[in-house]
């Protein structure tokens, strides 16, 4: 990887001429531990992904090549198709939800508020983003109980019956999508508020002497300005929602029936409760190709809507 | 996300995290209508009580007995605040070893990476070698590579070099860091190279370069490194989940998913205490780590 090929033999050995040398030496050190890792953790099982997707495999028995089986199984896999399909849906109402609330809520925040609440706000949008996901589920699993939660008893207080939040298909859907939203829109958030606190007040200030206001001032100044946050902030939240798995795990277990069970769900239960290890990786593969998909054609929308100064 | 969208310097890093704005000459919308203070505020103030109010419900809730625990309605504020089912967490489940597991996990994760994203970033910003932009490109490529793609090949890996179900399986795998890497060299790219250039008529080496010049100025950001590193993997479930196998190896995620699986005997409460402990570390970090977390989360984004 890191020649030194290039090193002149014999040369007047100058401490300026041995430098070069010295330093390729000390990259190639210093980059070891990282490339190396990389190599073994990152790069080699990307490459067994792309083969094992090619064979039938459950560890215990000699590995069967099956061709392109594994691929043409999922499609007909109601299950895999299902949670292809949810995890769409669930990318789609999350990421929305997740980057209006964060938009909304960083544009409420104004430079004229007391700043020991504008600290008290932005710490309060960001504390979620702190915990781990998983026992956030557990508690947020015990406020959505139909019986004993509290979500049920503060609806009953406005005449709402209780709702069967975990058990129904369409309402564990949105309970899975509340809990992640709740814990991830602090992130959209920060990165608004950062792009927010940059835009130089003068620009506002001559927009408000043109007569532009509230709405009119926001879409037509603060929106354009803050585009490429916009970008880089919904590429991230998709890019993390497609890979949705602690949520749906601990609080529904992708049930009822299948109406909770994402991709990822999918891969980790054909590999390590099935031991369809070679499906798994297909599964894997596909996710993989519809993430770099929707990346790319980000990048490629956002030539057309996002404005750079 | 080739190399070059990512070329900023650590300038914007922290602009993006600018403080609290001591009120210089604010600008004033004209005629901005009371009613939409008020909206503003009253939004604000629902949005900050959905945000915490879970999380004190959840306090409250392991505070109150396992009996009182299902209630309802509900005790938000609880008058003699029980801590039986906090007792009841350390006898159902082996919190210390969850800890401690945790602990060392997170721990030579968090070191692991300080010291490789250290050396690597250092050899991206500032020294010279052959395919340096190539490598650096691959390196960032990982970060687009979901886990899962790659768990079931690490899972085998790791059962290939005999690991499985140990400590080392979850800590080896996550001490290469793309992420780090790119924050080190952002930030060495940002220190002034006045320095080197003095120790370099001083007669030090690149070595002592390194040692001695640069890795005390970069404390502030192998601190970032570490704490992100923190956050995340004291938070981690999927890998957790996947690479260790006996309740000796788990890791507090893990641990207090089994947990729950006592319902069935009893309470709420006990189960919430166990979260609010989990919780505990993170809450220590967020609150004397709180701007080094902000703007290691959003550094990567200010692209």
């Amino acid at each position: 990887m890191i020649t030194t090929a290039a090193a002149p033999r014999r040369t007047a050995q100058t401490a300026a001429a041995r430098r070069p040398l010295i330093e390729r030496w000390l990259a190639t050190i210093f980059l070891a531990p990282t490339v190396l890792g990389m190599a073994l953790f990152t790069f080699l099982p990307i490459i067994g992904s792309l083969v094992l997707a090619f064979f039938r495999w459950d560890i215990i028995s000699a590995p069967q090549f099956v061709g392109f089986a594994n691929f043409a199984s999922l499609a007909q896999d109601p299950t895999v198709r299902v949670s292809f399909l949810n995890t769409i849906v669930f990318v789609v109402v999350a990421v929305t939800l997740q980057l209006g609330i964060a938009l909304g809520l960083a544009s409420m925040l104004q430079p004229r508020m007391p700043s020991w609440l504008r600290v008290f706000l932005r710490s309060t949008f960001f504390f979620p983003l702190v915990l781990s996901a998983a026992s956030v589920s557990i508690f947020m699993r015990y406020m959505f109980n139909e019986q004993f939660g509290v979500v049920n008893w503060l609806l009953s207080l406005i005449g709402i019956p209780a709702v069967p939040w975990l058990t129904s298909p369409v309402a564990s859907a949105a309970v899975v999508v509340l809990v992640y939203v709740w814990q991830n829109f602090g992130f959209s958030f920060l990165l608004f508020l950062g792009a927010l606190t940059n835009i130089p007040k003068e620009l506002h200030e001559a927009a408000n002497l043109d007569g532009a206001t509230g709405w009119k001032q926001f879409s037509n100044v603060t929106l354009p300005l803050i585009s490429p946050t916009v970008l880089v902030a919904s590429v991230m939240a998709i890019i993390s929602a497609l890979q949705v798995f602690d949520q749906p795990y601990v609080l529904t277990n992708g049930g009822p029936g299948d109406s909770t069970r994402t991709a990822v769900m999918v891969i980790f239960e054909s590999a390590f409760q099935q031991l369809e290890f070679g499906e798994a990786s297909a599964i894997g593969l596909v996710l993989t190709v519809l993430i770099l998909a929707v990346t790319a054609l980000q990048f490629r929308l956002s030539r057309r809507f996002v404005f750079y100064q | 996300m080739s190399s070059q969208t990512l070329h900023t310097g650590t300038g914007k890093t922290s602009g993006s995290t600018t403080g609290t704005p001591t009120a210089p000459k604010p600008y004033r919308h004209r005629r901005l209508p009371a009613a939409g203070t008020v909206g503003r505020y009253t939004a604000l103030a629902v949005a900050a009580a959905l945000t915490l109010g879970p999380v004190l419900w959840t306090l409250s809730t392991s505070l109150r007995t396992p009996s009182e625990s299902f209630n309802l309605p509900p005790s938000f504020l609880p008058i003699n605040p029980d801590f039986t089912a906090y007792q009841e967490v350390f006898k159902q489940i082996n919190v210390g070893l969850l800890v401690l597991n945790s602990a060392l996990v997170t721990g030579l994760i968090a070191l692991g990476q300080m010291a490789s994203a250290t050396l690597a970033g250092y050899a991206f910003a500032r020294l010279d070698f052959r395919g340096k932009n190539a490598i650096f490109s691959l390196v960032l490529a990982t970060m687009m590579v979901p886990v899962q793609v790659t768990i079931v090949p690490v899972f085998m890996l790791i059962r290939g070099m005999g690991l499985s179900d140990t400590l080392l399986a979850l800590i080896l795998p996550a001490i290469p860091t793309a992420f780090g890497t790119f924050l080190m060299r952002q930030y060495f790219l940002g220190l002034p190279n006045d320095f080197a250039e003095a120790a370099s008529l001083d007669g030090a080496g690149p070595w002592r370069i390194f040692r001695s010049v640069y890795v005390p100025l970069a404390v502030p950001g192998m601190a970032i490194v570490g704490i992100l590193a923190f956050n995340f993997h004291w938070n981690e479930f999927f890998r957790p989940l996947i690479l260790t196998i006996s309740e000796q190896n788990f890791t507090l995620p893990l641990g207090l998913v089994t947990l729950q699986g006592n319902l069935g005997t009893g309470s709420i409460s006990v189960v919430l205490a166990g979260v609010i402990l989990s919780m505990l570390p993170a809450l220590v970090v967020f609150i004397f780590g709180q701007r080094t977390l902000r703007e290691g989360l959003t550094a990567g984004a200010s692209k």
